[in-house]
């Protein structure tokens, strides 16, 4: 294991972890960017530039920021603040830490995932836009449709109905 | 054509690098690729903000500051004193570790935008093969150290003005990236360095005097009609991106309010004033390298003006422009600032990609510059004729107590 | 070196983490984070055997990765818009008090 891989691993799981723990939900939004950015750098060091920046792009700077006017519209104004954890917060802890358990052990017992790092193959943004006009044209068209849906449902969604009659 | 003074830098950082072991090469030639940007741009900020306010003093009829030292030229020097002087106020509610980090955050992705720049040839940190791409996701973090900035204080105001920055940047990022897709596409790559070299080369006339060819027109981008209006499309949104005026309505409320950094004082401050700057630069150089041809000389005759030269000489010429504008045009509205972004510029751009896609397919001569100003032209009318009329104002019936 | 072991490993451990956060969590725009923290973790895995696997020219995992990106951005999307709705009928976002169908 890599001195980078290691680094990069520790941030992104001291960043998740953070936000998923953390009581202030902006604190926790935070540190779910700090993951986001970490994730990103283990994409760039594994040679697929255009996912790590297109990562950092769409997460950090879309998802992370609507999550956060999200936060700031729905933060209920009083002094007392709800408990952070659920009141069934130790089973669903145990479930996370046995659904862990059994991917780890699944991982560990296959030998095939020992296998060192191939030649680095050579991905340019225009192979992968030869491949996204040739091959998966339908997944491209097909997304395009569903985020024009996406755009428009939540903006439908989120609408507000009380100041329509003017 | 690699003159030797061109090549200066790149010949001495070559053999500054000579003097490690080859096992430290790689760090030793990140860190000398790295420093002369932390120095130059630095003291390009520098430079701007006395340009700026000798500028906007001109334009406004009087003399800017110059007091300290000959035409106030020793003005950014106490500037900075000052700034670090000064004390450092913290609320007693604020958060502090994201209120330490906000500036941080700021200063560090304006930095990281500039590793994709070419300075001049051969010069770029970093030639990355979705280099472009990679400018735009370093740009979007800078939404993000606004709101940790507006947010931590924990004041109205400054979340107000955060909000509305956010608002701001996110509708004129949309354009922003459609106005360089046309690049883009014209270019065949998201290399900033391949965007470059594409633009190489002049239309002239022949002498047959001894230099022979004479280069009048360079092939920059810019000299077409969809490089036109993208780089117009882009410069718009890039003064909306680094609110400057006429767009800085989220710290332009300094007249009352400053925005999202009203609660920080003293280095932090100008950490955020240097992070603006940064952003405006990176932006420019942006622009400079995707429309303007970036290091590449206007004619043919001057090419043994080395490229960084160049390169900053249109830098200062953008800067120069965006000082203007700010001195000239009065602020917008919120809400006529995201009519223009989403209802004049967008369209415009997708237009502009369309544009692109004709002129790439038709044969070269008038027909084509013909058609694409055509296809341009007439929805700007059309759209600007439709944004001057949206607001009806009734008249105002006042019902005073009897 | 790294091996697929240590990449498999760490998507496996985000995927935990965001599992543990989307079930214990009360605030729903925290769930929702968890479940973008499990997509990322599917993401990072499909990097990890694109990279490592047997024929990395043609290109699938990433093709995956960036499609499974912008089904995760519409969804965050219309998910928070569904939220921000819910807050407005109930006046919260404790999921716990959100447990009648009855509105």
């Amino acid at each position: 294991m890599t001195v980078a891989f290691f680094i990069l691993a520790l941030l992104t799981v001291a960043g998740t972890a953070a936000a998923m723990g953390l009581r202030n939900a902006v604190h926790c939004v935070l540190a779910l960017t700090l993951g986001f950015a970490g994730v990103a750098a283990i994409y760039l060091q594994l040679d697929a530039q255009f996912v790590g920046l297109t990562q950092i792009m769409v997460y950090v700077g879309a998802v992370a920021i609507l999550a956060v006017f999200a936060i700031m519209m729905t933060h209920s104004p009083g002094p007392a603040k709800p408990a952070a954890y659920s009141s069934y917060w130790i089973l669903g802890g145990l479930v996370a830490a046995a659904v862990f358990a059994v991917l780890a052990w699944a991982i560990h017992s296959d030998s095939a995932s020992l296998q060192p790092l191939p030649v680095q193959p050579e991905v340019t943004v225009q192979q992968i836009g030869d491949a996204l006009m040739h091959h998966f044209v339908l997944p491209l068209e097909i997304m395009g449709l569903l985020l024009t849906a996406a755009l428009i449902g939540a903006v439908v969604i989120a609408m507000d109905r009380s100041e329509e009659p003017k | 054509m690699t003159f030797p003074l061109d090549q200066i830098f790149v010949v001495a950082k070559q053999w500054m690098r000579g003097y490690v072991p080859p096992i430290a090469w790689p760090v030793t030639s990140a860190i000398l690729s790295v420093v002369p940007i932390l120095i130059a741009f630095p003291l390009l900020f520098a430079i701007t903000t006395l340009l700026e306010r000798k500028g906007l003093g001109r334009i406004q009829n009087r003399y800017g500051p110059n007091r300290t030292g000959p035409w106030g030229l020793f003005q950014p020097i106490a500037d900075g004193v000052k700034s670090l002087t000064k004390e450092d106020i913290v609320p007693l509610t604020a958060d502090h570790a994201v209120h330490f980090l906000a500036p941080l955050l700021l200063v560090a992705a304006a930095f990281l935008a500039y590793a994709v720049l070419p300075i001049g040839r051969n010069m770029v940190l970093v030639d990355l093969n979705a280099g472009v791409l990679y400018f735009f996701a370093v740009g979007s973090v800078v939404e993000l150290a606004v709101f940790m900035a507006g947010w931590s204080s924990r004041s109205k105001y400054s979340l107000l003005g955060a909000m509305r920055a956010i608002a701001q940047m996110i509708s004129y990022e949309v354009p922003l990236v459609l106005a360089t897709v046309v690049v883009i596409m014209q270019a065949g790559s998201l290399s900033t360095v391949s965007i470059v070299e594409k633009q190489e080369g002049y239309s002239g006339i022949w002498l047959h005097a001894h230099s022979g060819f004479i280069g009048i027109i360079p092939h920059w981008f810019v000299f077409t009609p969809w490089g036109f209006v993208g780089f117009v499309l882009f410069m718009i949104a890039a003064t909306a991106e680094s609110n400057r005026s006429p767009f800085d309505l989220p710290e332009g409320e300094s007249e009352i309010i400053a925005g999202y950094y009203i609660e920080y004082s003293g280095f932090k401050f100008a950490l955020f004033f240097l992070g603006e700057y940064l952003g405006m630069f990176a932006t420019s150089g942006m622009a400079i390298t995707l429309f303007l041809g970036g290091w590449n000389a206007p004619f043919s005759f001057f090419t043994w003006i080395p490229t960084y030269v160049w390169f900053f000489a249109k830098l200062l010429t953008l800067i120069g422009g965006f000082i203007w504008i700010r001195g000239t045009l009065p602020r917008l509205r919120m809400d006529q600032l995201m009519n223009l972004a989403w209802e004049f510029i967008l369209p415009m751009a997708i237009l502009n990609m369309l544009v692109a896609g004709v002129w790439h397919f038709m044969p070269g001569g008038p027909l084509r510059w013909l058609v694409c100003i055509v296809i341009i032209a007439i929805p700007c009318v059309l759209l600007s004729r439709r944004l001057k009329r949206k607001k009806k104002f009734e008249i105002r019936t006042y019902s005073f107590a009897n | 070196m790294n091996s697929l072991q240590n990449y498999l490993l760490l998507s496996s451990l985000l995927f935990a983490i965001g599992l543990a956060g989307a079930l214990t969590r009360r605030n729903a725009i925290l769930v929702l984070i968890g479940i973008e923290l499990m997509l990322n973790a599917a993401n990072l895995n499909f990097i990890a055997f694109w990279r490592f696997g047997l024929n990395p020219s043609a290109l699938t995992g990433v093709m995956f990765a960036i499609f499974s990106i912008s089904v995760a951005a519409a969804e965050a999307a219309v998910g928070l818009a569904i939220i921000l709705a819910a807050y407005r009928h109930s006046k919260t976002t404790d999921l716990d008090q959100m447990n009648s169908l009855k509105g």
